[in-house]
């Protein structure tokens, strides 16, 4: 700022956010305009900070759990997802079968209600202002399914360590499959709408573009990078999860520019059903959380009715478990790419050390590169693209 | 005398047609609403009055009651003026556009009905209609970079760059896509353009298919709709020049985009779909109906398409729009002299 006003250059520093309409959320860049022409931006973040990583230093393991919910909001579940897969490979502890699909399931989901909000938003910042209306309503039928599995909708919490709360729902399947048979026919209906509209392809085309030596350069993953040409998906990569059961293929487009990301995030919707689709045909039987009372955290009527439970729960929930110590860092595909939790243990009850790697934060990183002598009109779709949730950003 | 009673009457005319049109603009916003809730799978207002129906009025209750609110370094004057030239440029031009038969002949109150237009389907028939309409909206550019200018703000100095940059380089591409029209009718009346539509395949968007479409085009910029909603364009610049206008000051602004929606649809109507003539019905009716035909046409638009790019625009319209209504003159002028 000082600099600019002791120069006296002509350009204009504009705000954008951190209440714009199009920043989703509280991010503020601070952009230098040429006319319309973008010369340089520099994103402000901080404005949601809750110091999460802080906080999970004074809680025990099972109790930092709901907070990562709060992180990725769009995705609540795939933080859960991360989190407690850290956690398991700190204790090596062992997820039934059943219960690593329904992760995979949820998690799915999860990918599918992100990539739905993520397609209404960018739609409506390109100018679009209907197809929101759509995504909400599957995104709507999917919540109602996280209703019935856990009772949660937007921060569901549906995950433990060493397996899920609850055993799935009866009905829960039928319901499952009946949104399966209808989304697809849904997401051509978007696709109708707009992926071979002219403007559409005139706002997304050759905008924003990343290369792959810059994706790597820049440590962009999930989508972002798979748009720049890189076939990179942890989920094929280093299968967690009983990823490797499934089949499904990952979405890899060239060009790296704002179309190539919403033609793979429309695909990934796509794979994600398949997906879901073979989790319901082959759903093991069995429990749905690890039987190991040192570390997790028994089921309610357990504790009713036997009096080790009890005396296992009340230790967990008091004085929380003593993992290993040792450090892990697990890293999961979320919608937005890699989201990893570095947990180090000395060895107590809570994390000596716990961090957060947001894909979102360091997809942002790529802004400037992908926005600079664009229009102001291209920062938007650009930073659209992106896909930023602000509370993971933060943290 | 006669001349005081023939004032007095075109005064009440005015009035009365003013009226009107302050009553179907409000309105519009509502049937935006709902036709937009209806395309987007939602209701819509539906909680003042019964469908809605009152909306409006509790619209512009709250926006009147509003508190008002202005930028510190605003150029006051400037700033206070802007809404009001927008909105007087926005409503003008409803002067020359003809909604009715004429009745011929006749005299009322001792005044002959055909003097001063006052047995006609329109307040002023006056024979440059056409450049009166362009005139006036091209005045109502100054409102738009005046109120960005004034707020002493960027988003809204943005918002008023694009407007002119727009408004300039659309007038010209509007005004040259009419002309086939005109060569046809060979009057620059409103009402002259109308009456040579008397039959159905002689409505203009026939025999001028190419000249509908780049109105349609042009018009849409002309006045901002999507997809060339750019000088609000809330996704970018939160919404362009009213940015710093609160309260009826922003109600203004707000009267004067539904205005000119109004006034585009009436323009189209009356330029290439024969205005009020049409079978059977009475003259009005076919004006209105064609109108909101129009008005609808234009929602739909907007619930439909996303918002195309500032700078293709204008390539849209200098090396697109702007060549094809040249063509489209060529076109029209060689079959005329060909014939006649």
């Amino acid at each position: 700022m000082n600099e600019a006003q002791e120069v006296r250059t002509e350009t204009l520093m504009l705000n954008v956010g951190p209440h714009h309409p199009s920043t989703h959320g509280v991010l503020r860049v601070l952009v230098e305009l040429e006319g319309e022409v973008v010369r340089n931006l520099t994103p402000d973040l901080g404005f949601l900070h809750r110091g999460v990583e802080k906080l999970a230093e004074s809680k025990t393991y099972h109790q930092f759990l709901p907070i990562t919910d709060r992180l990725d909001y769009m995705a609540a579940s795939y933080n859960n997802f991360a989190y407690c897969l850290a956690v398991e490979r700190l204790l090596d502890l062992e997820v039934p079968p059943r219960a690593q699909y329904i992760r995979v399931l949820i998690g799915e989901l999860n990918r599918i209600f992100s990539h739905l909000f993520w397609l209404g938003t960018h739609a409506h910042d390109l100018g679009a202002i209907t197809p929101i209306f759509y995504t909400l309503r599957e995104r709507e039928e999917i919540m109602n399914l996280f209703e019935m599995a856990c009772g949660g909708r937007l921060t569901q919490t549906y995950f433990r360590i060493g397996g899920v709360a609850l055993d799935l729902p009866e009905g829960f399947e039928d319901r499952v499959r009946a949104f399966l048979r209808d989304f697809p026919r849904r997401v051509d209906e978007y696709e109708t709408l707009l992926t071979s509209n002219p403007i559409w392809m005139k706002r997304m085309v050759g905008v924003g573009v990343l290369s792959k030596e810059d994706a790597i350069a820049l440590g962009a993953s999930g989508p972002m990078a798979r748009a720049s040409g890189l076939a990179w998906d942890i989920r094929k990569t280093e299968p967690y999860s009983s990823y490797d059961h499934f089949d499904f293929d990952v979405p890899v487009f060239e060009d790296g520019d704002v179309y190539s990301r919403y033609l793979v995030r429309i695909e990934e919707m796509r794979q994600s059903a398949r997906i879901i689709g073979q989790v319901l045909d082959r759903l093991p039987e069995g429990p749905v959380l690890a039987e190991e009372p040192r570390w997790v955290i028994p089921p309610k009527e357990k504790t009713l009715h036997q009096i080790e439970s009890l005396i296992h729960h009340f230790l967990l929930v008091e004085e929380g478990f003593h993992p290993p110590e040792g450090e892990v860092y697990v890293a999961v595909e979320s919608p937005r790419g890699e989201l990893g939790f570095y947990i180090v243990s000395d060895g107590g009850p809570r994390p000596y050390r716990l961090k957060i790697r947001p894909p979102a934060f360091v997809n942002l990183e790529s802004l400037a590169t992908m926005s600079r002598g664009r229009l102001l009109a291209d920062l938007i779709a650009i930073l659209s693209s992106i896909d930023i949730v602000l509370a993971e950003i933060d943290r | 005398m006669t001349d005081w009673g023939a004032v007095l009457l075109v005064a009440i005319k005015g009035f009365l047609a003013l009226g009107a049109i302050m009553t179907i603009i409000a309105y519009m916003t509502l049937m935006e609403r709902k036709v937009l809730a209806f395309i987007q799978v939602r209701k819509g207002p539906n909680r003042v009055g019964p469908w809605g129906l009152l909306q409006p009025l509790a619209d512009g209750i709250k926006l009147l009651f509003k508190e008002e609110i202005s930028v510190s370094g605003a150029d006051r004057i400037l700033y206070l003026m802007a809404p009001v030239i927008v909105t007087v440029c926005a409503l003008l031009p409803f002067a020359v556009v003809p909604f009715g038969k004429g009745i011929v002949g006749g005299k009322f109150l001792g005044v002959p009905l055909d003097q001063w237009a006052l047995g006609q389907g329109v307040l002023a028939d006056i024979n440059t209609g056409v450049l009166f309409i362009f005139a006036i909206s091209s005045l109502g550019v100054y409102g738009v970079v005046l109120a960005g200018w004034a707020s002493n703000s960027k988003y809204p100095l943005l918002g008023a760059n694009r407007a002119a940059a727009q408004m300039i380089s659309y007038e010209l591409a509007l005004g040259l896509s009419v002309v086939g029209v005109l060569l046809l009718s060979g009057t620059l009346s409103l009402v002259g353009i109308v009456e040579d539509q008397d039959r159905i395949w002689k409505w203009n968007c026939f025999r001028q298919p190419l000249g509908f479409l780049l109105f349609l085009i042009a018009g849409s910029a002309e006045i901002c709709r999507t997809p060339f909603d750019f000088i609000e364009c809330e996704n970018e610049l939160v919404a362009g020049y009213q940015t710093e206008y609160s309260s009826m000051k922003f109600g203004l602004f707000y009267l004067a985009e539904y205005g000119h929606l109004l006034l585009l649809s009436t323009l189209v109507t009356t330029f290439f779909l024969g205005g009020w003539q049409g079978p059977v019905l009475p003259p009005i009716v076919w004006f209105s109906g064609k109108v909101f035909a129009m008005l609808f046409f234009f929602m739909w638009v907007r619930g439909t398409y996303p918002r195309l790019r500032y700078d293709l625009l204008m390539q849209l319209g200098w090396k697109v729009i702007l060549p094809a209504a040249l063509f489209n003159i060529m076109i029209t002028a060689l079959v005329l002299t060909l014939i006649y």
